[in-house]
C-alpha cells in the first residue's frame, strides 16, 4: 500500500463527502426548472445541513440508545460504501476488504439500523414507515445483487475495482446484458434512494411517505446526519451506475495528472446522471405502494435476464 | 467469443424480442398489449434483415418484408378494428397475478435455455446461440395464452408464439423453406380473420369476451 494510494483513497473520500449535497441540490435545481418553479440555490443542502447541525438535538424520553447510536451508524456505512466504489481512481486501498456483495451487505446493515431506531420510540408513523422500507429493502436487494453478478460475469471478479479496470478496458461492443442490467439498476436506484415512482422526497408529511417516516423523530445533529447519509446514498448509487456502465474516465494509476482529468469527468457525468434523474422523476406519476412490489419485481426479472443472457449468448 | 457486429446486432434484438414478450406477459391493457405485439413484429423483422444481410441469403429478405407488411401493419391494423367493433379497452383480466407470472417466466426462460443449449451446439448458424432466446418466446407467449380468460389476448399471444417460432426458424436454419412460410403467413391471416369473427360470436352468444363462459357444455 503505497502513500499515493493512500491518497487517493483520502480524496475520494473527502469527494463523496463534499459533492454528495451538491448532487442532491442539482437534482431538486433540475427538478424545479422542468416543473416551471423557480429552483431553490445549488447550496441549499449545505445551509440545510449547517442549520441542523448548529440545532440542538430533542430526542423522545422513552428513546433507548438506539435511536441516539443509528444516526452514527448510517452515516459510517455510507461513508464506508462511497469509500470502496471506484469513481476517482481504480488503486484503492481499501476496496481489498469489500466487494460488490459485501456492499449490498453495507446497505443492508444501514436499513436495518435505520428501521430499528424509527420503531423505537412507537410511534405509528416510525413503524409504518419502517415495514415499508424493509418491503422495499427485500424486493431491491436480489435485484441489487444479480446486477452486480452480470457485470461480475462479464469482467470474472466480484471486487468493484477489478470490473471497472476490465469494463473500461473492453472493445466496443453491444452486451445486451449489460443493457438490461443497466434498466434494472435504474429501477432499483430510484427505489433505494425514495425517489418518485416509489416515494416522493418532496413530502413531509403525508400517509404514503416511505423515508421521511422514518427520520420523523430526528431532530438537529441526527437529523442533519441522517440527511447528509442519504444524499450519500444518491451519490453512491450513481456512483455505482456509473462505474457498472459508464466505466470510461477513472484513473488508472494514481498519477496526479489522471486524477486532475478523473475529476471534472467524474462531476460532467454526475450532473447528466442527476438531470435525468430529475427528466425521470418529472416523466412518472407516483405509484400505489401495493404496485411497487410488481415494479420490483420486474428490476429482478430484469437482472435474472441479464445474467442468462450473459451465460447463454456470451455478450 | 465476441463475434462480429451482425452477430451482436442479432443478439440485441433477440434480447429485446424476449423482453417484449415479458412486457406482454406483465401488460393490464388490450391496447398497449397491440402496440407491444407490433413492436415485438418490428424487432423480428430487424433480426431477419440483419440474418439475411450477414449470410446473403436473398429469400429471407423476401420473408421480412412478409413479416413486415403481415405482423407491423395489417394485423395489428385488424386487431385494433375488432376491439373497436367489441368495445374492449378495459383491463385484461388474468387469472394467476402478474409477479408470479413473471417469475414462473424466469423459470421458463431457464428452461428453455437449458433445452436449447445442446441443440445449438449442433448447428453452425452465425445466430445459432438465439435459438433458446427463440424457445423462451414461445413458452412465453404459450404460457401468456394459458393464463388470460379474455379472447383478445389469448390471440395475441398466438400469433407472439408464431413471432417466436418464425425466429426460431431463420435463426437455427436461415428461414424455412419459400413455400413453407408463404404457407404460415397466409394461415396466420386467414386465422386472424376467422377468429375474429369467432369474438364476435361468443359475445353474441354470452355477452362477454371470457372464454371461460366455453366450458359449460350444456344449457342452464
Amino acid at each position: 500500500m503505497s502513500l499515493s494510494s493512500v491518497a487517493c483513497q483520502v480524496l475520494e473520500i473527502v469527494a463523496a463527502l463534499a459533492l454528495a449535497p451538491l448532487l442532491s441540490g442539482w437534482v431538486n435545481q433540475c427538478r424545479a426548472w422542468l416543473q416551471n418553479k423557480s429552483a431553490p440555490s445549488l447550496l441549499q443542502p449545505y445551509r440545510a445541513l449547517h442549520k441542523l447541525f448548529n440545532k440542538d438535538s430533542v430526542l423522545a424520553d422513552r428513546a433507548s440508545s438506539m435511536l441516539r447510536a443509528s444516526p452514527y451508524i448510517v452515516f459510517g456505512c455510507m461513508v464506508l460504501a462511497c469509500a470502496i466504489i471506484p469513481t476517482l481512481s481504480t488503486e484503492l486501498p481499501l476496496s481489498a476488504v469489500a466487494d460488490g456483495i459485501a456492499l449490498v451487505g453495507l446497505f443492508a446493515l444501514a436499513r436495518v439500523f435505520i428501521s430499528l431506531a424509527a420503531m423505537d420510540v412507537g410511534t405509528a408513523f416510525g413503524t409504518l414507515g419502517a415495514r415499508r422500507e424493509m418491503l422495499i429493502g427485500f424486493l431491491a436487494e436480489p435485484a441489487l445483487l444479480m446486477v452486480l453478478f452480470t457485470a461480475s460475469l462479464v469482467s470474472q471478479s466480484t471486487s468493484l475495482t477489478t470490473i471497472v479496470e476490465t469494463l473500461a478496458q473492453r472493445d466496443l461492443a453491444i452486451y445486451p446484458s449489460l443493457a438490461l442490467a443497466a434498466v434494472a439498476f435504474t429501477i432499483v436506484s430510484l427505489a433505494e434512494n425514495a425517489r418518485v415512482p416509489v416515494d416522493n422526497p418532496a413530502t413531509h408529511l403525508e400517509l404514503t411517505m416511505i423515508h421521511e417516516a422514518l427520520i420523523l423523530e430526528y431532530s438537529g445533529r441526527h437529523l442533519g446526519l441522517l440527511e447528509w447519509a442519504a444524499s450519500l446514498k444518491l451519490y453512491a448509487y450513481s456512483a455505482i451506475g456509473l462505474a457498472l456502465f459508464f466505466p470510461w474516465g477513472v484513473a488508472r494509476a494514481a498519477s496526479p495528472f489522471a486524477l486532475l482529468l478523473a475529476l471534472p469527468v467524474l462531476v460532467l457525468k454526475l450532473a447528466i446522471v442527476g438531470f435525468l434523474l430529475a427528466l425521470l422523476e418529472t416523466l412518472s406519476a407516483k405509484m400505489r405502494i401495493f404496485r411497487v412490489p410488481e415494479f420490483l419485481a420486474t428490476a429482478f426479472l430484469l437482472a435474472v435476464m441479464a445474467m442468462l443472457t450473459r451465460i447463454l449468448l456470451g455478450s | 467469443m465476441m463475434n462480429a457486429l451482425p452477430g451482436q446486432l442479432i443478439n440485441l434484438f433477440a434480447v429485446i424480442l424476449l423482453l417484449l414478450a415479458f412486457a406482454m406477459i406483465s401488460q393490464r391493457r388490450v391496447l398497449s398489449l397491440i402496440r407491444l405485439f407490433t413492436l415485438q413484429g418490428l424487432a423480428l423483422v430487424a433480426a431477419t434483415v440483419v440474418v439475411a444481410y450477414a449470410t446473403r441469403q436473398p429469400h429471407l429478405y423476401l420473408s421480412a418484408g412478409i413479416t413486415l407488411v403481415l405482423k407491423v401493419f395489417l394485423i395489428p391494423w385488424l386487431l385494433h378494428r375488432v376491439i373497436d367493433r367489441l368495445g374492449v379497452r378495459w383491463d385484461v383480466e388474468t387469472l394467476i397475478n402478474i409477479p408470479t407470472t413473471m417469475l414462473i417466466g424466469v423459470v421458463l426462460v431457464i428452461f428453455a435455455f437449458n433445452l436449447a443449449s445442446p441443440i445449438s451446439q449442433l448447428s453452425s448458424t452465425i445466430a445459432r446461440g438465439t435459438l433458446g432466446i427463440a424457445l423462451a418466446c414461445v413458452l412465453l407467449s404459450f404460457m401468456m395464452m394459458i393464463t388470460r380468460s379474455k379472447a383478445v389476448p389469448q390471440v395475441i399471444g398466438f400469433l407472439s408464439m408464431e413471432n417466436g417460432l418464425f425466429f426460431a426458424a431463420s435463426a437455427a436454419t436461415y428461414g424455412m423453406p419459400m413455400v413453407v412460410e408463404l404457407g404460415i403467413a397466409l394461415d396466420v391471416l386467414v386465422g386472424i380473420l376467422i377468429l375474429g369473427v369467432f369474438m364476435f360470436h361468443i359475445r353474441e352468444q354470452f355477452d362477454s369476451l371470457d372464454i371461460r363462459h366455453l366450458e359449460k357444455l350444456k344449457e342452464e
